[in-house]
C-alpha cells in the first residue's frame, strides 16, 4: 500500500529575524495525515513562528515545508488552500459583520458568496454564533471571538487546521465544548496543529507531541508514549488526622496547606497502591489522593529543564 | 486557479466598496461638501469679478480642476486608509494566509480606491451643475484622465500604507506632496498665464497634466497634447505599479 504523504513536512527549517534572534533551529518533523498534533513550548520557544513559517505570515530563513505534499516555495497558493489557521490574537475587522467576516474569508479561497452562506450556516450554528450573524465583530465576547476565528479558518473545508493557543482566555464550559468540536472535526478526518499553554489540553486532545525550546525540537513523540516517559508523579494526600512524624519521615511526605494534607513525589515504578499499604492501620486513614497536576505538565517541566 | 483570483478580486472590491459607503458621511459627504464651498467662494463670489479665461467662465474653468482633485484625494485616502487599517488590526493575514495572489490584493484594493474616486467625482460633477451649466467636450477623454489618474493615487496610495507604521504616516504624504502638487497644478489658474519660470517649473508637476487632460475633456482647451497627459501618466502608473508589486512580494512591513 502507497505511503500517505504527510499533512506537513518539515525540514531543517530556520528562522533568523532581523534583530539576529534565532527563533527555529533546524527544526526538522512530520505532521501524518489524521494526527492531532500538539505542538508545546514556552512563550518565546518558536511555536507561533513555526506557524507563520507554514501560512507565509513568516518568511523562513532556511529548510524546506511541504504541505499535503506541495513544496511552498514552489506553489504556496497551492498549498496555502489546504490550510486553516486560527491565530493567537484576533485578526478581524471589527467593524464588519460575523457573517461578513466569514463569507469574505471564503471568498478568498475563491468560494463564491452564494455557496459561502449555504457553507456558513451550519459552521456558526455549530458554534453558537448564528444568532450574532449580523452583529459586529467589536460586540462579541471574548469567547465567541475565538469561536469566530474558528468558523472562519473552517469555511474553505481545510485539510489542515492550525490553531495557535485558540482557548487563551475562553471559559471553562467553552473550552470542554471547543475540544468537543474539535475532536470531531478530527474524527471526520482532519489533521490539527494545535499549539496550547494548557498541558491538560494537548494531553486530552492530541495523540502526538512536539515540544520546542529555544527553537530547537526537543522531543517529538505519541502522547501515550511521551506520558511513559514520566519517571516520577506528585500526589497530594488528605489524611482523617495528622500523621505520625514517624510516617511522615517514612513515607518522605511534605505538608502543604493543613496539618492533615501532604505532598508525596511517587517514581514511576511505585504504585499508589504499594504507598498506601505501607501506612499501618493503626496511623492516619487516607481519605484522598490525587495527582498534583497533570502528568504532561510535569513531563514537560522535566524535560524542558533536563534539555 | 484564474476562477479562484477573480472570485478573491470580486471579494476584496466588494469588501472595499462596501465599507466606504457604510461610513459614506466620512467617505463620499466631506468631499462634496468641501467642492460645493471652492464652487461658491472661488466660482461664485470671486470668479463674479474674475473675467473669462480661455472663452469661459471662471466657474467653468475650475469645475474640471476641482473634479480632479476630489478624485485624486478620495481615491489616495481609500487606499491608504483601508489598507493601513487592514495592516493595524492585522486583518490582512485574513489576505496573506489565502491563496489570494499578490497581483490579485494589489488588484482589487486599487479598484476600490477608483471607484470612490469616479463615485466621489460624478458627485462632484452632479454639484457643478447647480452653479454652472457646463458641457461635457470629450466624454471619453474625460473617462481615461479620470480613471488613469484614480488609478495612480491608489497605487501611491498603496506603497505609502505598505511603508506606513503609525497613523501619522498615512497623512505626510497627503500633507506635504499631494495637496501642494494639486493646488500647484492649475486648478484655479491657466498655466499658460504664469510668468515663463513658473511655467517651466510646472511642467514638473505631474498633476499639472491631468488637470489639464480632465480640462480638455470638459471645455476642449489644453496647454499640453493630450497625448503627452496620457503618456506621463501611464508611465507614472507603470512605474508605481511594478513598484507596489516589489513591495508586497518582498513583504515590507507585511510579513516578519
Amino acid at each position: 500500500m502507497a505511503k500517505k504523504t504527510a499533512a506537513i513536512s518539515i525540514k531543517n527549517l530556520d528562522k533568523t529575524y532581523l534583530t539576529g534572534t534565532k527563533a527555529l533551529q533546524n527544526v526538522s518533523l512530520d505532521i501524518k495525515q489524521g494526527d492531532f498534533f500538539g505542538l508545546l513550548g514556552s512563550n518565546g520557544a518558536g511555536k507561533t513562528t513555526m506557524i507563520g513559517c507554514i501560512t507565509s505570515l513568516v518568511q523562513k530563513t532556511g529548510g524546506k515545508i511541504q504541505v499535503h505534499g506541495i513544496d511552498i516555495d514552489k506553489d504556496f497558493g497551492k498549498a496555502k488552500s489546504f490550510i486553516g489557521v486560527v491565530p493567537q490574537e484576533f485578526n478581524f475587522h471589527i467593524f464588519e459583520t460575523v457573517l461578513n467576516i466569514v463569507c469574505y474569508q471564503a471568498g478568498f479561497y475563491g468560494i463564491e458568496r452564494d455557496e459561502a452562506e449555504k457553507r456558513a450556516e451550519p459552521i456558526l450554528k455549530r458554534l453558537n454564533l448564528w444568532q450574532k450573524k449580523d452583529e459586529q465583530a467589536r460586540n462579541l465576547s471574548g469567547g465567541m471571538k475565538r469561536r469566530l476565528m474558528i468558523a472562519r479558518a473552517l469555511i474553505h473545508k481545510p485539510k489542515l487546521l492550525i490553531l495557535d493557543e485558540p482557548t487563551a482566555g475562553v471559559d471553562v464550559e467553552l473550552r470542554v465544548d471547543m475540544w468537543e468540536y474539535l475532536k470531531k472535526l478530527n474524527k471526520e478526518g482532519l489533521t490539527i496543529l494545535l499549539t496550547t499553554h494548557y498541558l491538560e489540553e494537548a494531553e486530552q486532545l492530541t495523540n502526538q507531541i512536539a515540544i520546542l525550546q529555544n527553537g530547537k525540537l526537543i522531543e517529538n513523540k505519541p502522547t501515550k508514549e511521551l506520558l511513559t516517559t514520566l519517571n516520577e508523579e506528585t500526589y497530594v494526600i488528605n489524611f482523617s488526622k495528622k500523621p505520625s512524624k514517624k510516617l511522615i519521615q517514612k513515607l518522605n511526605l511534605t505538608q502543604v496547606d493543613d496539618e492533615t494534607t501532604f505532598e508525596v513525589t511517587l517514581k514511576q515504578k511505585d504504585t499508589i497502591s504499594s504507598f498506601i499499604s505501607k501506612i499501618p492501620s493503626s496511623d492516619a486513614e487516607v481519605l484522598d489522593i490525587r495527582p498534583k497536576g497533570n502528568r504532561l505538565e510535569q513531563l514537560y517541566l522535566q524535560l524542558t529543564s533536563k534539555k | 486557479m484564474l476562477s479562484q483570483q477573480l472570485i478573491s478580486y470580486k471579494t476584496i472590491v466588494t469588501k472595499e466598496i462596501k465599507r466606504y459607503i457604510r461610513i459614506w458621511t466620512q467617505t463620499l459627504l466631506p468631499p462634496v461638501i468641501n467642492q460645493t464651498l471652492y464652487f461658491l467662494i472661488f466660482g461664485s463670489f470671486i470668479g463674479s469679478q474674475i473675467g473669462d479665461l480661455d472663452g469661459f467662465t471662471y466657474m467653468e474653468f475650475i469645475v474640471p480642476g476641482l473634479i480632479m482633485m476630489s478624485i485624486i484625494n478620495s481615491s489616495f485616502q481609500n487606499v491608504v486608509g483601508s489598507f493601513y487599517i487592514a495592516k493595524f488590526q492585522n486583518s490582512i493575514e485574513e489576505l496573506l494566509v489565502s491563496p489570494t495572489s499578490n497581483l490579485t490584493i494589489i488588484a482589487g484594493y486599487i479598484t476600490g480606491g477608483v471607484t470612490r474616486g469616479l463615485l466621489v467625482g460624478f458627485l462632484v460633477f452632479l454639484v457643478s451643475l447647480f452653479f454652472t451649466d457646463i458641457s461635457v467636450y470629450s466624454p471619453i477623454t474625460v473617462i481615461i484622465f479620470s480613471t488613469l489618474t484614480s488609478c495612480l493615487f491608489s497605487m501611491l496610495a498603496l506603497i505609502n500604507a505598505i511603508f506606513a507604521k503609525n497613523f501619522d504616516h498615512t497623512s505626510i504624504v497627503t500633507t506635504f506632496v499631494l495637496t501642494p502638487l494639486t493646488y500647484l497644478g492649475g486648478v484655479f489658474y491657466s498655466i499658460d498665464r504664469l510668468p515663463q519660470i513658473w511655467q517651466t517649473i510646472s511642467q514638473f508637476n505631474p498633476i499639472v497634466y491631468m488637470i489639464d487632460g480632465i480640462r480638455f475633456g470638459f471645455l476642449g482647451i489644453n496647454t499640453y497634447s493630450v497625448y503627452l497627459s496620457i503618456s506621463i501618466i501611464t508611465l507614472l502608473l507603470v512605474f508605481t505599479t511594478v513598484l507596489a508589486y516589489y513591495f508586497i512580494k518582498k513583504s515590507h512591513g507585511l510579513r516578519s
